[in-house]
């Protein structure tokens, strides 16, 4: 340390995982923490987000799964009196929170000195109008907008301004009266309507179609400068960064361009006076050198996190560095290790960023993407071609895409529409245009703005495909075969384009014959390393990537049988996120400390597996067959782990194992009993075990009949490929009828598996790891929600308080035959319903499971590493300590983001829905779930409840939280039946109406845009329409108005319980390593 | 596009498609690591006699602007008249382009003024090698192109007397404060650095005589090749110094030039700097600069005299960026700072010697 007098720094995480905050903060936050570690600084961590890498042993002295919030922060500051805080590695949260503790003495009171940029320069990014006025004191150009009060000031703002402009009425919601004015009579036109909904207009100067670039600028306390990384979008203004796909380094601009805003970011962050990272984005005029500056962040963000994996410089670790009072002249480039950190990475390779949208899981979202955030992942490709990079990028998604061309026909209605305004879809919507020979590059650049140079690039991959199809795999030319390898097709796009998929018995097989056929001439891809000096300096770094533009290996393969590679999880999506990357973190731990050569395949910027410095070789790159073949061969390890990574790698086993690639841990024909629901269900008929009985049914008929059977509610997967459509729950058969039709396509080809849907069941979780079918460790956690929430938004309890002895007895005798019967070697995840001591399986993965994270750290034992430990063959023992000897509880809750997904009905059910979790630990239930709860946004709520507590059972759930609330002095308001049956049971309460009663007073929307309303319980009945629309209006408003709402009876009791039986100054502030 | 075949001095061959002029050519092969400015960078002097490698794969995406000429007689994009690379090599070129100020494609302008392109190129796999073996010679042969007869060896050619003018031009005459400027192979953005800063500048031939001029500063330029073939250059440097004290100014064989004529001597640099991310350190300062190069020689820091200390240092490999003399306004860099291409941080260099005048 630079600063003598710091010796210990607190550093804000960014809690939970949520759209627009998600993985790219444990990665930064986790550099920083290694940064303080190298100069020897006592580190403590606020982040309840458990399932990260930051909040692991070793990586902070000090952990703390507490809200991010200034109250908590004070209290955590009061205790352990650090000398310094860093606010800049945790996202907004972490900002806004360091913020407020400015602003409210606190910083000051306990002499606690803000590290790296100062408060003041983050406050003038932050405030808009500061900002704009600090940017003008030095000239540079921002995005202005003038308020009016007529038609005269606005005309002469807009001749000011110059046309086009944007004309928006102030006060008004949902872009009412807002439009483009091209000259002064559109513009009298469009402001003669907006006057008269707002007394405000305001006009801006149209952007339309112009550029968007970022710079990624670090500045040291020297005012020494650069840039690590410029990015361009490809999609044009209007489309949040976080939601277009960006290629760096900027493929449009020239020297000139390039050198211009450079110099002019510089300026800027020399002026605000950053000290470490920050980023300047711009909106550049794609016919001229204009600009506008549109944002800087002074914080490590999305694009840093970015920008680090795209060049390989460690923007987080640096910024920490500078941040503690070095000069970047006194680091060296963690790549070369020789030379200067004080440089500007020379790429040699071209990288395209595409995010990963979940919007098919929300009924009712707005598909349209713009100028807000809705993404809940994303990915980075690397190639040698701009084809390549985003053909790559574009299988990486993981939306059953193959890459631009060759994937299943997508139906658009409005191909121009598609176009002109766009949607998760656009990109594959260009693709269909392209194959239309009314679209040419002018016509699709018209309606897009999208540069001509990457349709130019698109059309190229279009006119390979073209080709393609003109060839027969007898024939097929080995000039335009490694031409489509080098622009980025895989062997499966091939097979298609030359028709195999006709003449072979399956897909798999036809790529098969393709990938024989070209390995026989001699096309094979080469491994390259990301080096920042583009091979300039000799650099000894294993961050690779496979392409075929290229004729030499930069690396050899050690093939000395010492390397175990692990897959990746992919991109973030719901389901699958933070969670599994601390899986495969620990498993590259485990295998480098028992003395082997950890190599990772994975390709999400977000996160920490996919830092270099994680495992002995990194090849960002694709998790297909086909690339985790490439390596494989080319590798030649002892083995391949693909239980750590979700359901991505697990679901190559088979295929891989096929190829006789060793699987390490529980064997492919194992994985399959368990992934194959006929296999599976066989296996537990033979145990003896129950599970809900299911059916996989190609007719309407066939399913009539097994509900006839079985009776009502069962629940419904359809073939997600075909729909989009969620699996549901359906309580009759009028809603059974209605979501069939949404499902559509019941086939042969596509059965839908229904199952007996079994109501008011306990959830039970068992994680555990079993060597040679015997468990080894294991953790049972309950919901304490009923089942019909999905196991990922529920809020889970660990260890269990409320189940029968008997019940866990139960479970770990059933767990023990299966992990017997599919001879387990590593981890696995068994979901059980429970009805008084009846158990019924679920289902089974072999590989680890969501809550791994959370269960190791609240157990204080690893999962993955014992597990990995199994898979590569060492002795393990059985820990001593098993979950009934802990003295205190874990509460994962989830977080959600329907705030972001404009219209979606903010209601749970048996999909997920949650992007993100937490887990906090306390000594007792209430004060656990209290922690988490706050900690993924809700309040306590001040004096006002509004509760619609569904049907009379779970009317019956909720009376005794009603009564808690009433005793306590809350004000009850509560809709027709609620309110009905809680005062027939003596709890007073105000009525409120639906908003179906408009003529009734008062009405529960008006209350809750009116404030009136602190916290909204509001559980749906059931399915029907008239229930939906009614419930889904409140529930809407609740979450567009910021009020914290809850749609689970069982949740919402818990939650009640705790904050009227806790009050939040006798929450213990206790780090993780004090709960012992 | 047909196939052409880079052959290198060493025996090794990279096979790709010619998009350029379909000819023969050879030259000093040496590799640049920036990812823009291929518009100035091949009508950068300084590459004369070299087949210049892109690391950066893509190239051609934003097309050529336009061959416009200034009042004073400059292009107005370019860095001179003409592109002075004999080939170029890159791995992806675009063929299309995009950018509202360019008229043509870099192929097109490739063929127009009759220098090889070739695309399709490992050019990390060809880099590596250039850094491992060092600059080498080699040649861009099209498939059915006879090849050329054996270059001369670019280490032997006086490449600055090929660039420099033959008489002096003169540029914003009457300005006030005069400039001779030795036109060792000038890029133009030196001339207009000058000219922004108010200055009068009389661009003169390499080995021209101006000792006997009446001015108030000097100015060296960059230029091509090994310093140590510009002997004549380097004596009329030594009678200026031996005569007054008017501020001198020097770029990249500028600096050499300086370095030669105060004592010091030269060598070759492996495979050199050529790139826009180049490191240096004002010596004794906390200071950094990221800077635009292009040289393959080198001033041998420890054989500077007494009187003269290194003004910059290269912070990735230690070598001399720079140097001043201790007491007279003397001074040079080995870097670029007129950019074009590359960063615009070492402006102030123009500034320090304009504020001498």
């Amino acid at each position: 340390m630079k600063e003598k007098k710091i010796r210990k720094v607190l550093l804000l995480g960014s809690g939970a995982l949520k759209i627009g905050e998600a993985g790219e903060f444990d990665y930064s936050g986790s550099q920083a923490l290694k940064a303080m570690r190298e100069e020897g600084i006592r580190t403590v961590l606020i982040n309840p987000n458990i399932a990260t890498v930051q909040t692991s042993a070793g990586v902070a002295d000090e952990i703390y799964f507490l809200p991010v919030q200034p109250y908590f922060v004070e209290r955590v500051i009061e205790k352990e009196r650090p000398d310094g805080i860093f606010l800049a590695f945790g996202g907004q949260t972490a900002l806004n929170c360091g913020v407020a503790l400015y602003r409210n003495g606190v910083l000051e009171k306990y002499g606690v000195k803000v590290l790296g940029t100062p408060v003041q320069a983050i406050i003038d990014t932050e405030d808009r109008e500061l900002f704009v006025e600090r940017l003008n004191e030095i000239d540079v150009k921002t995005i202005r907008s003038v308020a009016c009060e007529n038609m005269e000031q606005a005309r002469a703002a807009a001749e000011e301004l110059g046309y086009p402009v944007i004309l928006r009425a102030a006060y008004a919601l949902g872009g009412l009266g807002s439009g483009f004015c091209d000259d002064d009579e559109s513009l009298v036109r469009l402001a003669e309507k907006a006057f008269a909904f707002s007394p405000q207009v305001l006009v801006e100067k149209s952007l339309k179609g112009w550029k968007e670039i970022e710079y990624e600028v670090v500045r040291d306390r020297y005012d020494n400068c650069i840039t690590v990384c410029n990015m361009e979008n490809f999609d044009p203004l209007g489309i949040h960064t976080g939601e277009s796909i960006v290629v760096a380094p900027s493929q449009t601009l020239s020297d000139t361009d390039y050198h211009f805003l450079r110099a002019l970011a510089i300026r800027i962050v020399r002026h605000i006076g950053i000290i470490g990272e920050c980023n300047v984005q711009y909106a550049y005029d794609p016919q001229s050198e204009d600009y506008r500056v549109i944002e800087v962040n002074a914080r490590l963000s999305r694009s840093s996190a970015l920008a680090s994996k795209a060049t390989g410089y460690p923007l987080a670790f640096v910024a920490a560095k500078l941040g503690m009072g070095y000069g970047l002249f006194e680091l060296s480039n963690s790549v070369t290790r020789t030379t200067s950190a004080f440089f500007e990475p020379a790429l040699d390779y071209v990288v395209c960023k595409i995010p990963r949208w979940d919007l098919s899981k929300f009924h009712g979202v707005d598909r349209e993407i713009g100028s807000s955030m809705k993404s809940v992942g994303e990915v980075m490709a690397i190639g040698r071609t701009f084809e390549e990079a985003l053909q790559k990028g574009l299988r990486m998604i993981g939306q059953g895409m193959h890459g631009f061309v060759e994937n299943r026909e997508l139906q658009i209605a409005d191909i121009d529409a598609a176009l002109r305004e766009p949607t998760d879809k656009r990109i594959f919507v260009i693709s269909k245009a392209m194959h239309l020979p009314h679209y040419d590059i002018e016509k699709i650049h018209d309606l897009t703005r999208i540069d001509r140079w990457f349709l130019y690039k698109l059309k190229h991959i279009i006119d390979i495909d073209e080709q393609l199809k003109l060839q027969r795999f007898d024939t097929l030319d080995a000039g335009l075969l490694r031409e489509a390898k080098v622009y980025g097709f895989t062997d499966f796009q091939i097979a298609r384009a030359i028709g195999l998929e006709s003449t072979s018995a399956s897909m798999h097989e036809a790529l098969l014959k393709v990938r024989g056929r070209r390995k026989e001439m001699g096309i094979l891809p080469v491994v390259k390393q990301i080096d920042t000096l583009a091979a300039e300096y000799p650099a000894q770094t294993n961050y690779l990537y496979v392409t075929y533009a290229g004729e030499s290996n930069d690396i050899e393969a050690a093939r000395d049988g010492k390397s175990v590679v692990v897959l990746g999880s992919g991109a973030y999506r719901i389901g699958s996120s933070v969670e599994f990357d601390w899986c495969g973190v620990q498993a590259l731990h485990t295998i480098r400390k028992e003395g082997w050569r950890s190599v990772m395949i994975n390709y999400n910027p977000e996160t920490v597996s996919t830092d270099y410095d994680m495992c002995d070789r990194l090849y960002f790159d694709e998790l297909t067959f086909e690339r985790v073949m490439d390596i494989v061969e080319f590798e030649q390890p002892h083995g391949v782990i693909v239980s750590t990574g979700g359901q991505i790698p697990n679901n190559l086993a088979v295929s891989l194992d096929a190829q006789h690639v060793r699987i390490l841990g529980t064997q492919a024909e194992d994985i399959d009993r368990a992934e194959d629901r006929a296999k599976f269900s066989q296996m537990l008929s033979n145990l003896g075990v129950n599970q809900p009985e299911w059916s996989a049914l190609t007719s309407m008929e066939d399913i009539d009949r097994f509900v006839q059977r079985v009776g009502f509610p069962v629940l419904v997967r359809p073939s997600y490929v075909l729909s989009g459509a969620a699996m549901n729950v359906c309580s009759n058969s009028e809603e059974l009828g209605r979501f069939l039709q949404l499902a559509a396509n019941v086939s042969e080809d596509h059965p839908v598996v229904v199952s007996k849907f079994i109501e008011h069941a306990k959830e039970i979780e068992m994680d555990a790891v079993a060597k040679d079918g015997e468990i080894m460790a294991y953790a049972i956690s309950e919901h304490i929600e009923f089942a019909g929430v999905h196991s990922g938004d529920a809020t889970i309890q660990f260890p269990p308080q409320k189940l029968y002895v008997e019940t866990v007895r139960r479970i770990k005798r059933i767990s023990r035959q299966i992990a017997k019967a599919l001879h387990i070697n590593g981890p696995f995840n068994i979901q059980y319903m429970a009805r008084d001591n009846d158990i019924l399986v679920i289902e089974c993965n072999l590989r680890a499971s969501r809550s791994f994270p959370f269960v190791s750290k609240v157990l204080k034992i690893n999962f993955i590493e014992l597990a990995t430990k199994v898979m590569l063959g060492l002795p393990v023992k059985k820990p001593a300590k098993n979950l009934f000897d802990l003295d205190y509880v874990g509460i994962k809750a989830s977080q959600f983001s329907f705030n972001r997904l404009q219209k979606a009905d903010p209601v749970l059910g048996v999909d997920m829905a949650s992007t993100g979790e937490v887990g906090c630990i306390g000594d007792n239930t209430d004060t656990a779930l209290l922690k988490a709860m706050l900690s993924v946004g809700y309040r306590v709520p001040a004096k006002t409840v509004l509760l619609s507590t569904g049907s009379v059972k779970q009317k019956a759930d909720m009376l005794d939280a009603a009564r808690t609330l009433a005793a306590h002095g809350y004000e009850l308001y509560a809709t027709e039946g609620t309110s009905r049956f809680l005062a027939d049971n003596g709890v007073p309460n105000t009525l409120v109406h639906w908003p179906s009663d408009p003529d009734l007073q008062p009405q529960a929307i008006d209350l809750l845009h009116r404030h009136k309303i602190d916290m909204v319980v509001n559980i749906p009945k059931n399915l029907t329409t008239h229930e939906l629309t009614n419930g889904y209006k409140i529930r809407r408003a609740a979450i567009d108005l910021n009020i914290p709402l809850i749609t689970n009876a069982r949740l919402a009791s818990a939650f009640i319980n705790a904050f009227t039986s806790v009050p939040l100054d006798r929450i213990s502030i206790r780090s993780w390593r004090e709960y012992k | 596009m047909n196939k052409a075949t880079l052959r290198l001095s060493d025996g090794t061959e990279f096979t790709g498609q010619s998009f350029g002029y379909e000819g023969a050519v050879s030259g000093e092969v040496v590799f640049n690591t920036a990812m823009t400015g291929y518009p100035e960078s091949l009508t950068d002097p300084s590459y004369a006699g070299q087949l210049l490698v892109l690391t950066y794969p893509l190239a051609g995406n934003y097309g050529v602007p336009p061959f416009t000429v200034g009042p004073d007689g400059l292009p107005d994009f370019f860095e001179s008249g003409r592109i002075h690379v004999s080939g170029l090599i890159v791995a992806d070129y675009s063929e299309q382009y995009s950018h509202w100020h360019a008229v043509e494609s870099l192929g097109d302008w490739l063929k127009r003024e009759k220098i090889p392109g070739l695309t399709g190129i490992d050019t990390r796999a060809l880099t590596k090698r250039l850094r491992e073996q060092g600059v080498m010679m080699g040649q861009i042969v099209p498939e059915g192109v006879s090849c050329p007869s054996p270059a001369e060896n670019y280490g032997e050619v006086n490449w600055v007397e090929r660039v420099s003018c033959r008489d002096i031009v003169r540029y914003n005459e009457g300005a006030g404060r005069k400039v001779v400027l030795v036109d060792c192979g000038v890029k133009a953005n030196i001339v207009r650095s000058l000219v922004r800063r108010g200055c009068e500048v009389v661009r003169v031939p390499w080995n021209y005589d101006y000792t006997d001029m009446d001015f108030d500063g000097l100015f060296l330029a960059n230029g091509p090749g090994d310093p140590d073939r510009c002997a004549a250059a380097v004596e009329v440097l030594k009678r200026h110094l031996a005569s007054t004290r008017k501020p001198v100014c020097g770029i990249c064989m500028g600096n050499q030039l300086l370095a030669k004529a105060a004592g010091a001597s030269i060598y070759k640099l492996k495979y050199g700097h050529r790139s826009h991310n180049q490191p240096v350190r004002e010596k004794g300062t906390d200071r950094c600069y990221i800077t635009s190069q292009n040289h393959g020689y080198a001033v041998d820091a420890a054989t500077l005299p007494a009187g003269w200390e290194e003004l910059f240092v290269n912070m990735n490999d230690g070598s001399n960026e720079g140097i001043r003399h201790a007491v007279n306004p003397w001074f040079s860099s080995q870097f670029h700072p007129e950019a074009c291409p590359g960063p615009l941080d070492t402006g102030f260099m123009f500034d320090r010697f304009t504020q001498l005048l």
